[in-house]
């Protein structure tokens, strides 16, 4: 069984990013870019279905500038066997996405699917269920346990209130939660094996799909500031100010 | 022009994220309609048509609509969206397990967590954990959306007299199928719900004292607890309590941090809370830049002594 994992190329985790003066959107210049967290996991657990011998390929697959090369090289170092870009400058939404993925589905026909389940810049959380709704396949999103069994994967689901699991025919798609597993140090020995790996690069036109987007965004602002309020001396000051000054207890 | 709201419920009662839904359903501009799928869901179709605001309540049942899988939902949305300009589900782990599905069958765009209606097809949504607030403008026929619910007010539960209209259930998928689920039974508050939150961090340094710390706390207070992305990943908490830009989006009257150093992706996640207490040693903690009131002590003295004197 192949598995194909889409990974996006991101603002890192730990930049504190800016709105341009302008608004017309972030200000990126510059910036650290990292393959998206959630990515990361659904690459480690792919990876690792293939260590215990579930699958027999997997395949990473990025959507977007030349850049997201590096990404895919990331994804190959983790354990990828081989990579694609779709590669183009257009601003690509989740649904443009998910049709580029459904047509690298139609060609390399792998049985599973694992992708984050959501990007952390535009928080849209909506790939993985479009590529399901696209290939008319079933989705197992938010998952903490992924598990193939007697030719169906049984995904354990984080939702509110708790866990739920499922079985789903295959092939199907999985989107991660943050808990299904720690990805595994890059070590160097293996950033420089992924240098070697296949690399193929494919344009949107060449899978004939059309990615215009379909929101355009007008403006991007910043958020109403939350000024600091004021140190309390102690536990009585406390509670007295929540007594009586915010009035909420 | 027509909104339909996914409601979520229990097949009881409409769950409380689904009045916030209607809120900004209204304010799309139109009538609202309300769908109940479910499985012995009439219960829940009687409290949907009390909703203030709802003109039509549409109530598809079935056994397999039971556990809300996407695949049949998506086919119970998908077979009346064309009468709707709008689609609404509530941001919750349902409504957003299922939204893309409809979006992506419909061929339209969807977005995400709204926290304002500005126009029928022009709506803000926070992006980059809330750092920063996007106005985007849909060019699509329909509105596919769900509802960051802690931007908008609950519709009134009651004083509706909506009609209830059944629907024929589309057929089971056969795709997928529900196994089991472990859902923590609690008398608590649901987290996005609650009035209060007490929420713990990695500084609790075990489950046990995690427990022995807060718990106490939110049962003086009858408040929610919840979590840092650093004490769930721990162990100290359960994955559902976690707060913050992958976890839950919070708004309470009040929130109580405690031992939580305030990284972004959790500010993202409870910063809208009315009143935010931050209780941390560290004079340095992000967490103070955002906190109403800050003390800064050991919590595991002044959560006791917190507690002692409410």
């Amino acid at each position: 069984m192949k598995i194909l994992v889409p990974v996006k190329r991101v603002v890192d985790y730990n930049v504190k990013v800016r709105v341009k003066a302008d608004q017309s959107g972030m200000d990126l210049a510059n910036v650290k870019m990292s393959m998206n967290p959630f990515d990361e996991i659904a690459v480690e657990e792919a990876v690792r279905l293939k260590e215990k011998g579930v699958a027999t390929e997997v395949i990473a697959v990025s959507c977007g500038v030349t850049q997201c090369q590096e990404t895919l090289r990331t994804a190959m170092a983790i354990g990828a066997d081989r990579a694609i870009l779709v590669e183009t400058a257009e601003e690509l939404q989740p649904l443009a996405v998910a049709k580029l993925l459904k047509a690298l589905m139609d060609k390399e026909q792998p049985g599973l699917v694992i992708l984050g389940k959501q990007a952390i810049d535009d928080d849209c959380n909506q790939t993985g269920q479009m590529l399901a709704a696209l290939a008319d396949l079933p989705q197992g999103t938010f998952a903490s346990k992924v598990e193939v069994v007697d030719g169906k994967v049984h995904v354990t689901r984080e939702v509110d209130g708790g866990l739920e699991t499922l079985a789903l025919s295959l092939p199907a798609i999985v989107t991660t939660d943050l808990r299904l597993n720690e990805p595994r140090y890059v070590t160097l020995p293996n950033i420089m094996k992924a240098k070697k790996k296949q690399m193929d690069i494919v344009k949107p036109e060449d899978l004939g799909v059309d990615v215009s987007p379909r929101l355009k965004t007008l403006t991007v602002s910043e958020p109403p500031k939350r000024g600091a309020g004021i140190k309390v001396a102690d536990v009585a000051a406390l509670v007295y100010k929540l007594k009586n000054e915010a009035k909420v207890i | 022009m027509t909104a339909l709201v996914i409601a979520e419920h229990d097949n009881a009662a409409v769950k409380g994220a689904t009045l916030n839904t209607v809120t900004a359903a209204a304010q799309c501009g139109g009538e609202v309609h309300v769908l109940i799928a479910g499985h012995n869901a009439a219960g829940a179709a009687a409290a949907a048509a009390q909703i203030a605001g709802v003109s039509k309540v549409i109530h598809a049942d079935a056994e397999y609509l039971a556990h809300g899988l996407a695949e049949n939902m998506a086919a119970q949305v998908l077979a009346i969206a064309s009468n709707y300009s709008h689609i609404l589900f509530p941001a919750t782990a349902s409504g957003k397990n299922i939204a893309p599905r409809v979006a992506a069958k419909l061929d339209v765009g969807q977005i995400s967590d709204i926290t304002k209606v500005m126009a029928a097809d022009t709506f803000e949504r926070p992006i980059y954990a809330g750092n920063a607030i996007a106005t985007v403008q849909s060019s699509d026929a329909t509105k596919v959306i769900t509802v960051r619910t802690t931007g908008f007010d609950p519709a009134a539960a009651t004083g509706g007299s909506a009609a209830v209209e059944t629907a024929a259930a589309q057929a089971d998928s056969g795709k997928s199928t529900f196994l089991g689920s472990e859902i923590a039974k609690s008398d608590r508050p649901e987290l996005t719900a609650a009035k209060i939150i007490v929420s713990g961090g990695r500084a609790l340094g075990s489950a046990e004292k995690f427990n022995e710390v807060m718990t106490p706390l939110a049962d003086k207070l009858g408040a929610a607890l919840g979590a840092s992305r650093a004490a769930v990943d721990a162990g100290y908490a359960p994955n559902d309590w976690q707060v913050g830009q992958t976890g839950k989006i919070v708004a309470p009257q009040l929130y109580i941090a405690a031992g939580i150093s305030g990284a972004i992706q959790h500010l993202a996640g409870m910063k809208d809370s009315k009143v935010i207490v931050a209780i941390n040693k560290d004079p340095e903690a992000p967490i103070f830049s955002v906190a109403d009131y800050g003390l800064e002590a050991d919590l595991f003295t002044a959560v006791p002594e917190l507690i002692k004197a409410i």
